[in-house]
């Protein structure tokens, strides 16, 4: 079904394979407006955005309607997602002070394991963070987050010395050091974070669609090449699961590094 | 290679994938804030109150069961002490009974030593006023046996003459004498100072039976008043 919409893009009088394009990401909009001289489109895309994020909220506020000692099914799913985080990365990775930064580590990890998945489910096939909108969302959160936690705990002076000269350096070093630190932790940090996570569900996206629509191609070109139809059907299922793997790999390594990113602002002096 | 398929694109204008548009992200930041509001209001607060109550649930049976065993430790110490106090009182009644039992077998040793001592007394008293009470008889049967003996030999009655009747009797004295001498040098048991009240008591006591195998046709009623005194 997908592969048909996706590949609406091709002109019909073109004989040959039609490869997916950046088109795949701008579908027509179900419906745009204007407010406040800021344009919104409403496209297929944001609405998989709004039921993934419906579905994990109702999911885990289903989970603790009812909270018990001992955990029915629900609950205990619930809690385990939970403690997964709380746990395996902000306890991991911060320390005991890393609790205090559960919350938000959990609510990033999920929201973007929701979207993500969104990539392989049947009807929606897209991932909401293969559009960069979204990524850059979470990463400019977590930007301003880091840096004011960084602020908080060790005063504005100390922070930014800290980021700008690393201790245990020669001083000669801080040429090229300073330049480097600056850029790589308030510049770089923010758009790597961004970039990884959308690029990963992009290129995830239009990998799952060349092999969905060459195993098309294949079985409709007409000669002998529709003995490669199933090799490209049974990589397109192949590349689902590396995708489900690639989805909740990319959430958990932003949590991680945005848990990183907050250790070291937490840290008393570098 | 996003370049290049911008490049490619039979529609000419292609949206740039890496610049967000405005609208989305405001679109995205309200998604993630709702999602992030609730979660971390409601949702991750309640798990927190759940595993604290959990531990607690945990650490408070823990300490209850640690009270229990200490209680128990207790218990099993009184217990012990109890035992051992009840084990030194067996010991202590034990003790006693057997004092106790000794000392009844020593009391009824010592009865039956003084009844065996008694019963041998008695014995021996009977058989002391049993001598005597035959050798009175012999006594006077010699006596009487005597008299027939002289009268056969007289033939004639002696009784009739008190003369004679003197010499019988002055005979009989000296017999009496005799019998007081002999029970002195034969008898057996009592001392010399209890043989006369012994000897008189048996006197007394078998005066009747003695007086009746005595008692002679002729002079049975000569003989008794004499022998009283």
């Amino acid at each position: 079904m997908s592969a048909t919409i996706l590949a609406a893009n091709c002109p019909p009088d073109d004989p040959g394979f039609c490869s997916p394009t950046v088109n795949e990401f701008f579908p027509k909009p179900l419906t745009e407006f204007s407010l406040l001289g800021v344009d919104f489109e409403i496209t297929r895309i944001t609405v998989i955005s709004w039921l993934a994020t419906a579905a994990i909220l109702a999911f885990f506020v289903l989970s603790v309607r009812r909270p018990q000692l001992v955990p029915r099914k629900l609950q205990w799913m619930g809690e385990a997602a939970y403690s997964f985080v709380r746990d395996g990365i902000a306890r991991e990775v911060i320390g005991r002070e890393g609790l205090r930064f559960a919350p938000y580590l959990a609510a990033v990890f999920f929201f973007i394991v929701a979207n993500n998945v969104m990539g392989i489910i049947p009807f929606a096939q897209i991932s909401p963070n293969a559009k960069i909108a979204l990524p850059a969302v979470l990463a400019g959160v977590t930007y301003l987050l880091f840096n004011w936690v960084g602020i908080r705990s060790q005063g504005v002076g100390p922070y930014f010395k800290g980021i700008a000269f690393p201790p245990g350096v020669p001083k000669a070093m801080y040429v090229l050091i300073t330049p480097i630190e600056i850029a790589s932790t308030l510049i770089f940090r923010p758009l790597t974070l961004a970039i990884r996570l959308f690029a990963n569900m992009f290129a995830g996206h239009l990998l799952l669609v060349i092999f969905a629509l060459g195993t098309v191609y294949l079985l409709q070109v007409g000669n002998f090449s529709i003995i490669f139809a199933p090799v490209s059907f049974v990589m397109a299922i192949i590349m689902t699961f590396f995708e489900l793997l690639v989805q909740i790999l990319q959430a958990y390594v932003f949590t991680v590094l945005t848990a990183t990113y907050l250790a070291g602002a937490l840290e008393e002096a570098h | 290679m996003l370049l290049q398929l911008a490049v490619e694109s039979t529609t000419g204008e292609e949206p740039s994938p890496v610049i967000p548009p405005l609208g989305e992200i405001i679109i995205g930041l309200i998604a993630f804030a709702i999602l992030a509001y609730v979660l971390m209001k409601y949702v991750w607060p309640r798990m927190e109150a759940t595993f604290e109550a959990r531990r607690d649930a945990i650490e408070g049976g823990i300490k209850r069961a640690e009270e229990a065993q200490e209680e128990a430790k207790q218990l099993l110490i009184d217990y012990r002490q109890q035992l051992a106090e009840a084990r030194t009182e067996a010991a202590q009644i034990r003790d006693n009974a057997r004092a106790e039992g000794q000392r009844i077998i020593e009391e009824m040793r010592t009865t039956a030593q003084e009844e065996s001592a008694r019963i041998v007394q008695r014995g021996e008293d009977q058989l002391t006023v049993q001598r005597q009470q035959v050798v009175r008889e012999l006594r006077g049967e010699i006596g009487t046996l005597a008299t027939q003996l002289a009268e056969r030999v007289v033939g004639e009655s002696l009784a009739a003459d008190p003369a004679r009747q003197r010499t019988v009797d002055r005979f009989l004295d000296d017999l009496d004498g005799m019998a007081q001498s002999v029970p002195a040098g034969v008898g057996a048991g009592p001392s010399a100072a209890a043989s006369p009240d012994v000897a008189a008591e048996a006197s007394t006591t078998t005066d009747r039976p003695a007086g009746a195998t005595r008692v002679d046709p002729e002079d049975g009623d000569g003989r008794t008043p004499r022998r009283r005194p």
